[in-house]
């Protein structure tokens, strides 16, 4: 898999993996053909990629790399008491029983509803140790990137594309160009990798990373736990890149010793000794790089409508006024309408209906341990859905007491999927409400038709749910 | 895919930035199991007031709008979420050409899965069509050339593989199923 330089010429992480995958090396005539080591599936892109394979009477060419599970349109409400579960309607049932359809057809491994392993699609794949360093892993999710954060090439696909990896394991590719983002220093107290990764946006712009893969280096980025990295990674998209990566080392390793598809034993240190060739050669170049001073960052809250448009919590809404430009000036005065909020106002004090703690940018143990840190003895304010972002994180969870935590504190502990992230499955605000949420897009009516979205880390987000509006974590007492 | 060569229309302008895929077509479009019909999903929130009514102020109801195939966006168009939902509700639509100065990779990606040609131009041609909205063009997929209001054309860039299928109308699938042999040859070698 991860293959030395051998023409010992210095390369990057991302170099090295694509390099390692070429079937076939691009021409000016045409794309790579890019060997996928590992597909991740879900009940919403999938369907018609299947059908695709049953009009032509293609098979799945490997279902061993192939992997699923559901959790977009899945309800996150118990069973009911016959049960069933609770969907918001038939046609997300028949999605979801759809997908069942097609595991059992193609012999795909499925992790579904009622399974113990089941979770959102990019919290589920590390879990199981699917995800690896030195990997190309897709799945028809623009959160793919997620992955990157162990050294693997990861990115989000259409669903024609989910039908070219089904049918032949591979995928026509250019190369992207390669954007070093370094961020040196350390993190202050109260500041997480989701308040980094907002802040990286907003310098890079939501389509500053177009065309690019990222690499997140830098001491900040070595000090981040994984479940931090994938943070990170996760949200490489919102800043227009497909692919965040970064290298693997010992936190990697650490955690994904003993995870079901891990190899193990004397395999597992043979992996581990050729995932550390990983790393970008000292002399490599990008095509870009970024350079962030981590002690700056403060915790950090989208104002806007996409997620570049953020500020310090403690900061002012920007005015449009101020703006050179007249293409930034009405973007930036169309965002401010929706979100019914003045140029130069404070976020402190906006008063919000509701809080959403979960999905595949901070639904982890460790981000619902963050969240119960300032919910702890505390009442909300607000309507608050706490979503692990998988059964495995809820167990844990449940298994440390959060779950007492957050109900004492009476916030809604729910049962794992997408939620209130993208609002598929009846999570949702309604029309002019705004929400803190821990999710990845504050895009007009991503949440609910009309409702006005606020980005931020868990502990920003669980301060805003015992203030019943937008608070500063560093100002609360946390456990 | 119907092969594309000539895309003759008049343009439907729309000139914000940054239009995701969410405003494109809204998530709870997106628990179907087929492609059909998603036209009248189309930009569904903008589109239509909560009692499902058109807006009478957005571009696509209005009478410009009618039979147009070019829709001309601002900066940094198609953004977002992967969902091919997104370029299967343009095309049911009607729409068969997107132009703006930057397009979203995984959406400009899903375009040329589905016959829509991404056509990416300078700043000064871009605001020409900005300024034109209903202005009759044409886009010539095989000098690679968009005509512009007043005058002219503007060269954008197309990857040559794309272009070779959208204008043969071949679609990737079966060229990489007819890279069979070298697919088996490097998992035989790993």
């Amino acid at each position: 898999m991860a293959r030395d330089s051998k023409d010992g010429k210095a390369k990057t992480l991302f170099e090295k993996v694509w390099d390692a995958h070429l079937v076939r090396a691009e021409t000016p005539e045409t794309p790579a053909i890019l060997y996928i080591d590992l597909h991740l599936v879900h009940e919403v892109t999938s369907p018609q990629a299947f059908s695709t394979l049953r009009e032509r009477g293609l098979r799945v060419r490997r279902p061993e790399r192939t992997l699923a599970t559901m959790d977009h349109s899945t309800p996150t409400l118990p069973r009911l008491p016959n049960g069933k579960f609770p969907f918001i309607d038939a046609q997300a049932e028949a999605q979801v029983r759809q997908l069942e359809k097609n595991a059992a057809d193609f012999g795909v491994e499925l992790h579904g509803l009622g399974d113990d392993a089941q979770g959102v699609v990019h919290v589920f794949g590390p879990e199981m140790g699917a995800t690896q360093p030195g990997m190309t892993v897709v799945c028809g999710d623009s959160h793919t990137a997620t992955h990157g954060a162990f050294g693997a090439l990861a990115f989000g696909i259409g669903t024609s594309e989910v039908s070219h990896v089904l049918a032949t394991q591979c995928l026509l590719q250019r190369r992207a160009k390669s954007l070093a983002v370094r961020v040196e220093g350390a993190l202050a107290k109260g500041v997480s990798g989701k308040d980094l990764i907002l802040a990286i946006i907003a310098k890079l712009g939501v389509g500053g990373g177009t065309g690019h893969v990222l690499e997140y280096t830098g001491s900040a980025i070595r000090a981040l736990t994984m479940e931090g990295r994938m943070t990170v990674c996760n949200m490489s998209i919102e800043a227009g890149a497909r692919a965040g990566l970064i290298a693997p080392d010992d936190t990697t390793f650490q955690w994904l010793a003993g995870r079901p598809r891990a190899p193990k034993g004397k395999d597992f240190d043979a992996a581990v000794a050729r995932w550390r060739t990983l790393a970008t050669d000292a002399g490599a170049t990008y095509d870009r790089e970024v350079v962030i001073d981590a002690a700056a960052v403060a915790p950090w809250i989208t104002f806007g409508t996409n997620p570049g448009q953020g500020i310090p919590v403690n900061g002012v809404v920007p005015d449009p006024s101020r703006e050179a430009d007249a293409s930034s000036r009405s973007t930036l005065e169309s965002a401010l309408r929706y979100m019914g909020l003045t140029p130069g106002q404070k976020l402190l004090g906006q008063k919000i209906d509701a809080v959403f703690i979960g999905s595949c940018t901070n639904g982890r143990l460790e981000d619902m341990r963050e969240a119960a840190r300032v919910m702890k003895g505390n009442r909300v304010k607000v309507r608050t859905l706490v979503v692990p972002g998988s059964h495995k994180v809820k167990k844990a969870a449940e298994s440390e007491g959060l779950d007492r935590i957050f109900r004492d504190a009476g916030a809604e502990w729910r049962e794992p999927g997408c939620s209130m992230c993208i609002a598929m499955n009846g999570d949702n605000i309604t029309a002019g409400q705004y929400c803190v949420s821990t999710s990845n897009r504050n895009f007009e009516g991503r949440q609910g038709a009309g409702g006005r979205t606020l980005l931020a880390s868990p502990l920003t987000a669980a301060a805003a749910a015992v203030s019943g509006a937008v608070a500063d974590p560093r100002q609360m007492e946390v456990g | 895919m119907e092969p594309i060569r000539l895309i003759q229309s008049k343009t439907v302008v729309l000139p914000r930035e940054n239009v995701d895929t969410d405003q494109i077509i809204p998530a709870r479009f997106l628990k179907v199991t087929d492609k059909k019909g998603l036209g009248k999903a189309l930009f569904s929130d903008w589109r239509y007031d909560a009692s499902g009514a058109p807006r009478p102020d957005f571009v696509l109801n209005q009478p410009v709008a009618a039979g147009c195939r070019i829709l001309v966006a601002g900066d940094n168009f198609g953004c977002g979420s992967s969902r091919e939902h997104a370029p299967w509700a343009l095309a049911d639509y009607g729409i068969q050409a997107v132009v703006s100065t930057r397009i979203a990779d995984i959406f400009r990606s899903n375009c040329l899965k589905n016959g829509l040609v991404p056509v990416v131009l300078d700043r000064e041609s871009h605001a020409r069509l900005l300024g034109a909205p209903g202005a009759e063009v044409t886009i010539d997929l095989e000098a690679c050339t968009i005509s512009l209001p007043g005058g002219g054309t503007a060269t954008f860039p197309i990857d040559a593989f794309a272009r070779y299928c959208l204008m043969n109308g071949v679609d990737e699938l079966g060229f990489l199923l007819s890279q069979g042999a070298a697919i088996s040859a490097f998992e035989g070698a790993r």
